[in-house]
């Protein structure tokens, strides 16, 4: 009989308690509605972030005569460098065939081929890629530069362009992350809020039934039961909304344009489950967290 | 009624301690200080029997108020012991305090229904704290409310009654499980003397079905015609105790009324500048 009269308490209070109820869910629905724009965008801009360090990289230019054994010594020593990932060797002809794609013209009067063998060399880390250049370069006491290998023409990576990348995309995840943070925060709080105000209006109600004899867990039962009822109403709305938002806008936006689809960012499914988990959760406790206050009589 | 009550006294008198039922309430040098230094009750010391019906006297901040809510366990005494029953207060923990208070009927002056909740609900609540089947509920219910004459409002709200009904609620609800301790801690604060006597009634109904009545109250009317136990408190001390007293020890005879009146009113004197002049001064 017991959970049967909890759950019919809940509702009946719930019903009874309209306006107070519809601002717990409505808090619910707004925050959640917000996290579930957020988190796809804070992932695709981090996302896009990442791609875009993942360009950083030094060019290793060979000399115009070297041979296969060259080749082959230079990209053994270059993947010995620690902080060397990635490793790609770009030929005279491939590179003349890219550059000849791109602007035919040009190639045409030029007639043969000015390019050198290439390795193009990833750091493995992205901010590491001015220590790459170092190591495969190392600074003379002149203030020149001496490749390691007598078969390098020159190392390059234009050292502007890099930091400036870095520290861009570094600013822009950190703000993302503490804007998630803040965001989360602020969610728990709103939330947390309205579930007090509504307990606090009934906290008469709660007195009354202790000095009945009820005990703690028979007062509590009900209101975390309309917590959890009242959470997932909120959250079910709210991840109805973000479908209809998805199939609506987001979906049509990312068959046209490639940034939207490009960074890998959460499944909806997961997303709306893991959005639903939060708000039930996150409202139960809350609720039966908040009462606690006042059932010290 | 008053031989038969001393036929019973004299039958407790004269029973040897260990056949004499514990008392229903006993205080023994009960002390309850708020703060520091403000005393709530001061050495408290007096026993309630078994179906006795108890009224108790004095203005406000006298401790009766405090008195009511040591008994009920939202106080804890800072001296002294508290039994009821036989029971030792102290002993009961927190987690067995809903328990003990289901034992207890309580009757507010403020009613302290549940707002949201018709009148037929708030006397349930009662019987489903403590886990009475909804079968036992349909049946107690009704018999309880046309017992405080309110068989025609069950499925009003509490704020569509008048205060008559709903301290009979309150009375209803305080009684449905059949406490054999009921406190009313000034039941008729709020009423007109009316409603008043009806209240009265019915906690001296419930009072002869055996259970033991305890009442807070400044309503001197009400006690002079009742002629129970009197325990007057003042200053947080029992200063009288007597059975089937008054509310006041002794009537003010008529010469010393008449005194009390010819005391000289203080004249009225006319100031020289009157505050409320000064209300908008500015704008004046």
């Amino acid at each position: 009989m017991k959970p049967g009269f909890f759950v019919r308490e809940a509702l009946r209070s719930i019903g009874r308690n309209a306006i107070p109820s519809f601002a717990a869910m409505a808090s619910v629905l707004v925050t959640v509605l917000v996290l579930g724009v957020f988190i796809p965008v804070v992932q695709a801009t981090t996302g896009a972030a990442n791609e875009v360090r993942g360009r950083v990289l030094v060019d290793v230019y060979l000399q115009k005569d070297a041979t296969q054994a060259d080749i082959d010594r230079v990209r053994d020593r270059i993947q010995s460098v620690e902080t060397a990932g990635k490793v790609e060797f770009v030929s005279k002809a491939q590179a003349y065939q890219r550059e000849k794609a791109r602007n035919p013209e040009a190639y045409q009067l030029l007639g043969k081929n000015p390019l050198p063998d290439t390795f193009r060399v990833t750091p493995k880390k992205p901010d590491d890629v001015l220590k790459l250049r170092d190591a495969l370069a190392p600074a003379g006491v002149s203030g020149g530069r001496t490749p390691i290998d007598e078969s390098i023409e020159s190392v390059k990576s234009s050292k502007d362009e890099s930091t400036k990348i870095l520290t861009a995309t570094r600013v822009v995840k950190l703000a993302m992350g503490a804007l998630a943070i803040l965001l989360v925060i602020a969610s728990v709080l709103l939330i947390s809020n309205t579930i007090r105000l509504s307990l606090f209006s009934r906290r008469r109600e709660v007195e009354v039934m202790k000095l009945v004899g009820a005990t703690d867990s028979f007062i509590r039962w009900p209101f975390v039961i309309e917590g959890v009822v009242l959470g997932a109403l909120g959250g079910v709305l709210a991840v109805l909304l973000l479908a209809v938002g998805k199939i609506a806008l987001v979906d049509p936006l990312a068959e046209d344009f490639a940034l939207i689809a490009a960074p890998r960012t959460i499944q909806f499914g997961v997303l709306a489950v893991l959005l639903l988990g939060a708000s039930v959760l996150v409202s139960a406790a809350g609720s039966g967290l908040s009462l606690r206050r006042f059932l010290r009589v | 009624m008053a031989i038969v009550e001393r036929h019973k006294d004299e039958l407790e008198r004269r029973a040897g301690p260990q056949d004499r039922a514990p008392a229903v309430v006993e205080f023994r040098g009960v002390t309850k200080h708020y703060g520091t230094e403000k005393a709530g009750l001061t050495e408290a010391t007096f026993s309630v029997q078994r179906g006795e019906f108890v009224f108790l006297v004095g203005s406000t901040g006298s401790g009766k108020s405090t008195l009511m809510r040591l008994l009920i366990k939202e106080l804890e005494p800072t001296k002294g012991t508290i039994k009821v029953a036989g029971r030792d207060l102290a002993e009961v923990t927190r987690r067995k305090v809903p328990y003990y208070r289901r034992n207890i009927g309580i009757v507010f002056q403020d009613f302290k229904l549940l707002p949201n909740r018709t009148v037929y609900d708030n006397v349930a609540y009662a019987l489903q704290v403590t886990g009475h089947s909804r079968k036992e509920i349909r049946n107690r219910v009704p018999d309880i409310l046309r017992l405080t004459g309110l068989s025609t409002k069950l499925h009003n709200y509490p704020d569509q009654l008048s205060g008559g009904e709903q301290q009979r609620v309150s009375v209803a609800r305080a009684f449905v499980n059949h406490p054999p301790l009921l406190l009313a801690d000034e039941p008729t604060g709020n009423l007109d003397p009316e409603t008043s006597i009806g209240i009265m009634q019915l906690l001296f109904r419930i009072n002869r079905t055996g259970s033991t009545v305890i009442v807070a109250t400044h309503d001197a009317q009400m006690v002079d015609r009742m002629r129970r136990r009197v325990i007057e408190l003042q200053r947080g001390r029992i200063i009288r105790d007597e059975h089937s007293g008054l509310y006041a020890p002794r009537d003010m005879n008529t010469a010393e009324f008449g005194a009390l009146l010819r005391e000289p009113a203080p004249a009225p004197k006319r100031v020289e500048k009157d505050p409320i002049d000064e209300l908008w001064g500015d704008e004046a």
